[in-house]
């Protein structure tokens, strides 16, 4: 994954490619409600511009750019908003998940409450499934070490 | 011999579930006891009960929200796993 001869080619298609991924990502994710999309299809897209983002570069650029912490603390954030919106509900006298029930702190109605209610889940699942992607990957081609060995070796 | 054995049960289990599958409904048939329980309230009242206009969507957040939750509960625990098994600090 480190290499010693860098592709200029490769490396100036994938600087203006990845960013167009990530907003793609985002549009699958805001458009579920309309189309075919949701959380897991948009994350994984979202995950695949850091993939990209490792093969073209290294894993450095990756790791600069999105932390080790940070991806670990992503990856129960999503579930964690999942969860607390059905905790919300609960408290706020519905059930377990009964988004309509937002509507008592939102000012909407409860049907569009209910629409909110599924794109804020939906975020958790995407915020989830990005970040369990990009640590499954990381940790796979590396083999765990993220190549601090090599890191290390060569210094 | 033992490829022999194994032909012949598979042979035998194939005819088994081809008499079994005579009785199953036809492809894509309203009338069929899967399309009469809960499917008809979905396609149509999601729209006004979720404000979605995507089902897919509605059934998948909403009506089967539970779902979904563990779902996302199962890949959070898987990519812990590996993190678990596969992460090391060298020294």
């Amino acid at each position: 994954m480190i290499r010693e001869q860098e592709d200029i080619i490769i490396q100036t298609v994938c600087r203006i490619f990845i960013p167009f991924m990530q907003i793609y990502g985002l549009y699958v994710l805001a458009h579920g409600h309309g189309s075919p999309g949701g959380g897991f299809q948009g994350g994984c897209i979202f995950a695949a511009s850091f993939i990209l983002m490792a093969i073209a570069y290294d894993l450095d650029e990756v790791k600069r750019r999105f932390a080790e912490k940070l991806n670990i603390f992503f990856c129960s954030l999503g579930v964690f908003i999942y969860a607390g919106v059905g905790w919300l509900c609960l408290l706020l006298g519905g059930n377990f998940l009964d988004y309509g029930k937002l509507s008592v702190i939102l000012p909407i109605d409860p049907v569009m409450a209910r629409y909110y209610g599924i794109a804020a889940v939906e975020t958790g699942v995407q915020i989830t499934v990005m970040a369990i992607m990009v640590s499954i990957f990381l940790n796979l081609v590396t083999g765990g070490t993220h190549e601090e060995e090599m890191q290390k070796t060569r210094v | 011999m033992k490829k022999l054995i194994g032909i012949v049960i598979a042979i035998a289990v194939l005819i088994v579930l081809m008499y079994g599958a005579e009785d199953l409904p036809p492809w894509a048939d309203p009338g069929q006891p899967a399309s009469l329980h809960v499917s008809p309230r979905y396609i149509e009242r999601a729209f006004e009960e979720t404000g979605v206009p995507n089902i897919v969507t509605a059934v998948l957040a909403d009506y089967r929200g539970y779902d979904t939750l563990f779902e996302t509960a199962v890949i959070f625990t898987a990519g812990v796993a590996v993190l678990m098994l596969l992460r090391r600090r060298l020294p």
